[in-house]
């Protein structure tokens, strides 16, 4: 069932009928916990499998690690007394290897199965391209949004060994945490902290709450359907016969794929979240005005936000502080000095970081070589911060409006450029294509009516056109006063009824479904 | 617990009035987009128009005619009101499905019950879905029912869904951009196209011969067509009407002859009259070089009233029909049938005079 299927609509739409009409308040989660799993079977009844056993994998350990905690705890405090330091740190040490062990085992588990499924063919091809007999592909398939949930799985895993959670001890409940049908397929990566503070919770309806959620889902749609699968088809084609569309073809290609991505992602989000909201839960934040960043760093935690603090909490801070780290670090300030030995390990921790983000995006070298890049690009303007500081001590454009647009520009063609690495899909084809701009000088080509041959109508990039400058409107409102246009709008009630109707009616008529236009899946759906 | 006032009562009412208000504007808006998107079928392609008009028919039938093209531009129905006094409609449409006409007569049914059906057998080689575009022509102009449901799902190929009958917006949405002045003229009214389900066309483009038929490699009819056609042979005896079954004179696209033995076969078997007007086409008078407008696929006016002088014989000479000339009502009705047709007659000749083709009509009206 897509997000963009007729049958998805409905489903939703019945759900939330049933959800407040038909069901008592506090026994709403086991509606959505088979609303879910019906989510999922319907996609393939297969996929069930490899997400209960996900779960349960996740569930159990997660208990006997509690257990094990509070009974080694207890333990401790019964023979305070009795011990000597030493021999209390031997026991902490030998008792958290276990906490460590039984980790590990889950871990495992949850990280194993995604790996044989997602990376076994990855790897094979990998294989495949150093040796001169190839080895066959494996038949495996790959659960949808196993990404997401296992991140989801992993994190509680290891939040329960860190005692910062507690164990979920209804299996059931459990499940719907890891289960939860609209962000199954796309995330945002949940914690379970957040999520299960509102997912399990008695829920009243709330009409405002249901209406901001209804504008939201509208708008994710008008995204999805009016400008990302409509530039889609351009794309295909630009990217489809490089050795025709290269050099301002391809500025082209980092300017479609921009707002198609933009508007695929944030709007199968905005559906997530809408679908949430309506539902009475709240689910975190995933984009905040991403193209309004100044700088990389800034821009990354704007973009896929929950993704971001997943890496930053689960691998590059345990990473940094683990003991092999706090060695190499004192090793390599004695050796290297101050101020190049504390970048070492940071250095390593964040590249393990953006190996780990690009091996995450799919099993392909052009992802991890787009990991590796944004690791380059941030290291790089990380080195050059002091010469930045320099600059602006001399001149003062720093705070100015011209300036602030300058890096917002700069920062939004510096990222959009390493987007094409998805685009075109093959590392030397990218560096090839992306040379050309700088090589070939075609502009005259791409205004003299070879955009109309791309598959997209005058009428077409009108309506992109006009859309993405709603789009680019609505997420400057934000920019400038802080809050969500819906906000303004449900305050002016008819005004929020009247956005709603023309938002719905610029979907069913100026979307681009049904014959004619092939309805792609969100572009987030495959990780 | 926080007490409900008055006022709370009164902000409930001012959100739920105005969410209530949206869905209303939204259902209408819908609505209305609808109307402006779908294909009008009022010029060029006319052949969508004329499944709808059916309904707009006020006089009793006692005759009806199903079939492809074969019948409604083959067939005029007010020559065979004015040398017969036969009252007859034809349900036809562009490449018409036997399960098409079968459904069509089952919906007919629920508004009259002709005497007798005649049913053109050129559509039994098919015993699949066709085409997209087709169907549609069919199905949308049918009035929603059971019938229309179970046509659609007979009808659809592998790329349709049924909901994009149920909600023809969801299909069409996309016209936005090729919308025509066509389209803008006919939201919400359209015009007559046939008259009585005859498509008038009084051009001429004498026959100037066939490529030879193709062998095939199997030459049984569709089980699926021959199945419909046994349902409308049941249909029809449940209801007392009377079956002939015809193939139209017409050469192309090519009949078989060995169609033509299965068709004899089941008509002997279900003890149904099928006549094949191919081997009558001197009979009938037809002159191919005057009567077809465009090289023999169809008749032109001229050869679509030898037709019907031909058919009309036959049914009044087998059938006990009434003559409605000598009804009053529907006399009256005809009457305006009869002045419509004469209009749509000389409105094309005088383009044909002024211009030597067509100018509002076929090929040349089609907006792009």
């Amino acid at each position: 069932m897509l997000f963009t299927s007729l049958p998805f609509v409905l489903f939703v739409a019945v759900l939330v009928v049933v959800y407040y009409a038909f069901v008592p308040h506090n026994e709403r989660w086991g509606l959505l916990l088979i609303a879910s799993l019906a989510f999922y079977f319907f996609a393939d009844p297969k996929y069930l499998i490899f997400i209960s056993v996900t779960a349960l994998t996740a569930y159990i350990f997660a208990i006997l690690t509690e257990d094990y905690n509070s009974k080694r705890k207890a333990y401790l405090k019964e023979h305070k007394a009795e011990w000597d330091a030493d021999y209390k740190k031997r026991y902490k040490t030998v008792t958290t290897r276990v906490t460590r062990l039984l980790l590990f085992f889950a871990l495992l588990i949850c990280l194993g199965i995604i790996a044989v499924t997602k990376y076994t063919n990855f790897v094979i091809e990998t294989i495949n391209s150093m040796r001169s007999e190839p080895l066959s592909f494996v038949n495996v398939i790959v659960p949808m949004g196993i990404s997401f949930y296992t991140f989801q799985t992993v994190s509680y895993s290891i939040d329960v060994a860190r005692g910062t959670v507690k164990a979920q001890r209804n299996f059931w409940k459990f499940l719907l945490f890891v289960s939860f049908f609209p962000q199954l397929v796309q995330g945002p990566i949940s914690r379970y902290g957040d999520l299960s503070q509102t997912l399990y919770e008695p829920k009243n309806f709330d009409f405002r709450g249901v209406s901001y959620g209804f504008l939201r889902i509208l708008w994710g749609y008008f995204k999805k359907l009016v400008v990302a699968d409509r530039l889609v088809i351009a794309l295909k084609t630009l990217t489809g016969s490089p050795d025709e569309y290269k050099g301002a073809f391809v500025f082209v290609v980092m300017m479609l794929y921009a707002a198609q991505l933009y508007c695929d992602f944030t709007g199968g989000i905005d559906i997530t979240i809408g679908i949430a909201q309506m539902l009475g839960i709240t689910v975190k934040e995933n984009f905040d005005l991403p193209y309004f960043s100044k700088n990389i760093k800034e821009y990354w935690n704007r973009w896929h936000i929950t993704m971001g603090t997943w890496f930053t909490d689960y691998i590059f801070y345990p990473l940094s502080v683990s003991p092999t780290m706090l060695k190499l670090s004192k090793w390599s300030r004695q050796h290297l000095g101050n101020e190049v030995g504390k970048r070492v390990t940071v250095y390593i921790s964040c590249f393990a970081v953006w190996l780990a983000t690009g091996i995450w995006h799919g099993a392909a070298w052009h992802f991890v070589v787009w990991g590796l890049m944004n690791f380059v690009v941030i290291m790089a303007s990380q080195e050059l911060e002091p010469l930045y500081a320099k600059f602006h001590g001399k001149f003062s454009f720093k705070g100015r409006h011209w300036y602030s647009a300058f890096e917002i520009l700069r920062t939004f063609l510096l990222m959009s450029s390493l987007k094409l690495f998805d685009c075109y899909r093959n590392v030397g084809l990218t560096f090839k294509m992306f040379g050309s701009m700088f090589t070939t000088f075609n502009i005259g080509k791409v205004f003299g009516g070879s955009l109309l041959e791309l598959g997209l109508t005058r009428g077409d990039y009108m309506v992109a056109f006009l859309a993405i400058i709603a789009v680019f409107l609505v997420s400057l409102y934000k920019y400038l006063r802080g809050v969500n246009l819906r906000e303004f709008l449900f305050d002016k009630y008819p005004l929020f009824v009247l956005s709603c109707v023309v938002l719905f009616l610029c979907i069913v008529v100026f979307g681009a479904y049904g014959t004619g236009f092939d309805a792609s899946q969100f572009i987030y759906n495959q990780f | 617990m926080k007490k409900i006032t008055n006022n709370d009562n009164l902000i409930k009412l001012y959100y739920i009035g105005f969410a209530l208000l949206g869905v209303a504007a939204a259902a209408v808006g819908i609505w209305y987009l609808q109307k402006l998107l779908v294909p009008k079928y009022q010029r060029g392609v006319v052949e969508g128009s004329m499944i709808a008009e059916y309904y707009q028919s006020e006089e009793p039938h006692e005759v009806l005619f199903l079939g492809d093209c074969e019948v409604y531009e083959n067939i005029s129905t007010v020559a065979l009101y004015r040398d017969y006094g036969i009252s007859s409609y034809i349900r036809g449409s562009a490449q018409q499905l036997t399960w098409q006409s079968y459904y069509l007569l089952e919906d007919t049914l629920r508004y009259e019950t002709p005497d007798v059906v005649v049913f053109n057998v050129l559509a039994l080689k098919y015993g699949e879905p066709q085409s997209e575009s087709y169907n549609r022509m069919t199905l949308d102009g049918m009035a929603w029912s059971l019938t229309k449901w179970n046509a659609i799902e007979a009808s659809m190929t592998e790329d349709e869904h049924v909901i994009d009958y149920v909600f023809p917006i969801l299909r069409y949405h996309s016209r936005w951009s090729e919308l025509t002045a066509t389209d803008r003229e006919y939201v919400f009214d359209r015009d007559r196209v046939t008259v009585n389900g005859y498509y008038m066309r009084t051009d001429v483009m004498p026959e100037a011969g066939f490529p030879d038929p193709t062998p095939l490699t199997d030459y049984t009819l569709p089980e699926t067509s021959m199945e419909y056609l046994s349902r409308i042979v049941e249909l029809c005896r449940e209801n007392n009407i009377e079956l002939v079954l015809i193939k139209a004179p017409t050469l192309y696209p090519h009949w078989y002859e060995q169609w033509d033995e299965q068709v004899r076969a089941f008509a002997d078997r279900n003890n149904v009259p099928y006549i094949n007007y191919i081997y009558l086409r001197d009979d009938i008078g037809l002159d191919m070089s005057t009567d077809t407008y465009d090289a023999g696929l169809h008749l032109n006016l001229s050869g679509a009233e030898k037709f019907a002088d031909y058919i009309g014989d036959y049914l009044v000479s087998h059938y006990n029909l009434t003559d409605f000339r000598s009804v009053p009502e529907v006399a009256s009705m005809w009457e305006n049938d009869i002045v419509f047709y004469d209009q749509l007659r000389d409105a094309q000749n005088a383009e044909l005079a002024e211009y030597g083709q067509l100018q509002s009509w076929g090929a040349n009206a089609i907006e792009n």
